[in-house]
């Protein structure tokens, strides 16, 4: 599709409940450019069909929040949650993002290429979260599925009472939390790394990086596992 | 033996003796499910004073008491009408067994209400056969899709509730089949928590924030409801409406759980009759009673209960407990059963561990299907109805057209300490103490 087919939002002139609505209707494989967002919150949430969203400059909470399908670019920075319970498809953030960051999600790709506040990828259900900078603590807290990979550093205690997601981290760990340890990396670990890597269109190395899990200690409740 | 003389402490009762003795066997504490069983100060210390020289009666079978309810008619674009004004509470697929909830949506259906999902997402059985469905969001957003908030017919977003205001969720690896597991994300099996803050908002302004975009997602088209556990319901109220809430839940410490600590559940929250006044004080104060509606439960039982939360001013009630008894827990049918397992009919509680005779609180698919969701379904239906029925006796008899027109000046208490608590006068005194005379 030729970019001239772009449809232009000017969020200092349309209010976002109009630019969601629009894109809540939107025709499959259409293109859009949101300009002026100016730090908006709850900007391109619920998006739910395969479009194409490039919006230009920060935006504030939520945006991108509970996105299904489709490609989502913020070409700035973004606030707390964003893309918070993804479902699928990608979002990509060329700037840095606050806390909460793919808190919940399901599914899908996001792609930081800054850094990312407390609690990147809390709570995490199979999304898929590459992070080109550092995170901050209490990162991958509770997360249960998906993978998290950093290529600078870890905060305080990461993947506090982590199930199953499993996290990538290239420079260094402050702590790790609550039932989190480091694994060793297999084979399949730096395929998987790879990919992911890969489809964030970054070049680092896989075997620079170490992998973190679930000790699995905290799966059944006991009397000497509460903190 | 003559035991005339043996005397039990008050203090260190049977059952307190027995926790300690399991407290130093195990070391572990006690989980069960219920809410509070400890006697508090409850609708039974209110009474109606009914129709006399001063006030005009509507005749008992033959003229309309009104009884529907729209809720969350202030922002969203399809608010819920209900024709009557008792819900059924969020109780999750997981919890309780499939059966059960087609069986609260069906009962919920067939009487004009709304029942609601819980932790761990929205089946396909319970929309399928809930004509009013409210869908839950909570910290855990086990099961949270996008497509199924579309799908409800309003949202409720979960701080808290009242068996354990400030705790999260348990649910135990016995419950945790392949299904409930897969729905959750988690592995088959293992002792599942539900974390007890919101992963991506900590406070009322980011709250308003979560609100607007959870309206942005559903195009402005569904109530959004906040739920909160009773402890400080003036301001979780004056908070809740200034997020931008449609509908105010409130829930007392009476209200049940699937698994809590016992300690939790009993020494944590404050009952439904404190915590009514506070919240519709609020609502007044911000000029929104009767347009942010106030859904109230924890311990409601009958039309009696109904009849007396709407006059302090809620504008319809959530039953959770009662339900699950019309659905036959605590069943006499069932004793030699819950003998079995160290309980009787009038005291099972041990919703947690997946056990229950009656097929409600569990996930074994033999002891599930004791349960029919039709019969079921008629039963919920049928105690809906009393409970209206009953509602609009004692409302008829209180001179009303509306179970909404219920007044706190139609009450009065038996008890300085419900007189207190749901300020209304102690009966044959015009007293309210904390109030000047």
């Amino acid at each position: 599709m030729d970019v001239l087919e772009e449809t232009v939002v000017d969020l200092a002139s349309t209010p976002v409940r109009e630019l969601n609505k629009a894109l809540h209707e939107a025709e499959p494989g259409s293109r859009w450019r949101v300009e002026n967002p100016r730090g908006a919150h709850n900007v391109a949430v619920g998006i739910h069909e395969d479009i194409r969203v490039t919006v230009e400059g920060h935006v504030g909470y939520f945006a991108a929040g509970m996105h299904q399908k489709g490609w989502l670019e913020i070409v700035g920075n973004a606030g707390t949650g964003l893309a918070e319970n993804i479902m699928s498809g990608t979002v990509h953030v060329t700037g840095s993002t606050s806390q909460s960051t793919g808190a919940t999600g399901h599914g899908g790709l996001i792609v930081v290429d800054g850094s990312t506040g407390a609690r990147c990828g809390i709570a995490m259900k199979g999304v898929d979260i590459v992070v080109g900078g550092d995170i901050g603590h209490m990162s991958a807290f509770m997360a249960q599925a998906g993978r998290l990979v950093v290529c600078g550093d870890a905060g305080e205690a990461l993947g506090d009472s982590i199930y199953e997601a499993r996290i990538y981290v290239k420079g260094t760990v402050a702590s790790l939390g609550a039932d989190c340890i480091e694994k060793p990396m297999r084979d399949e670990h730096l395929a998987e790394l790879g990919d992911l890597l890969a489809a964030a269109g970054r070049s680092d190395d896989p075997a620079d990086f170490r992998r973190y899990g679930s000790a699995r200690t905290l799966y059944h409740f006991h009397s000497h596992n509460t903190y | 033996m003559d035991t005339s003389a043996l005397r039990e402490s008050a203090t260190f009762d049977r059952a307190t003796i027995r926790r300690i003795q399991q407290a130093a066997e195990t070391g572990v504490y006690h989980i069960r499910g219920w809410g509070a069983k400890r006697p508090l100060p409850h609708f039974d210390d209110l009474l109606f004073l009914g129709a006399s020289m001063s006030r005009y009666p509507l005749e008992g079978y033959r003229e309309a008491c009104g009884t529907d309810v729209v809720l969350g008619d202030r922002h969203a674009s399809k608010p819920l009408h209900l024709d009557i004004p008792v819900t059924i509470a969020g109780m999750s697929f997981g919890a309780l067994s499939a059966n059960a909830k087609e069986a609260l949506g069906r009962g919920a259906s067939e009487a004009g209400t709304s029942t609601t999902t819980g932790d761990g997402g929205m089946t396909p059985e319970e929309r399928g056969h809930s004509r009013h469905l409210v869908y839950q969001y909570l910290p855990s957003r086990y099961g949270m899709n996008p497509d199924d908030l579309r799908k409800a017919d309003a949202i409720e977003v979960v701080l808290g509730q009242g068996a354990k205001p400030g705790g999260g969720g348990m649910l135990l690896g016995q419950k945790i089949t392949e299904r409930v597991a897969g729905m959750r994300t988690l592995p088959v099996g293992i002792d599942q928590r539900s974390p007890s803050r919101h992963p991506d908002w900590t406070g009322p302004d980011d709250l308003t924030i979560k609100i607007a975009e959870l309206r942005e997602i559903t195009d402005w088209e569904k109530p959004i409801f906040v739920k909160i556990g009773a402890s400080r319901p003036y301001y979780d109220t004056s908070l809740a409406v200034k997020a931008g809430a449609d509908v105010v839940v409130l829930d007392g410490m009476q209200g049940g759980t699937a698994a809590t600590q016992e300690v939790f559940i009993e020494h944590v929250g404050i009952p439904i009759l404190a915590a009514i006044p506070m919240a519709v004080e609020a609502l007044q104060e911000l000029g929104v009673h009767r347009q942010v509606q106030l859904i109230v439960s924890g311990g409601i039982r009958t039309g009696a209960d109904v009849a007396k939360a709407l006059a302090l001013g809620a504008d319809a009630v959530s039953i959770g407990t009662a339900a699950l008894i019309a659905l036959g827990d605590n069943s006499p049918q069932f004793a030699d059963e819950y003998e079995k397992i160290g309980s009787a009919p009038g005291f099972y509680d041990d919703f947690q561990d997946g056990r229950d005779p009656a097929g409600i609180s569990t996930q074994d698919p033999e002891l599930m299907a004791r349960l029919d969701p039709i019969e079921g379904g008629r039963r919920i239906a049928n105690y809906l109805r009393v409970l209206t029925l009953e509602a609009q006796t004692i409302a008829r008899a209180c001179g009303k057209s509306h179970v909404r027109n219920l007044e706190p000046e139609d009450l009065v208490a038996l008890t300085l300490e419900s007189a207190a608590m749901a300020r209304v006068p102690l009966a044959g005194t015009n007293w309210i103490p904390g109030t000047e005379l």
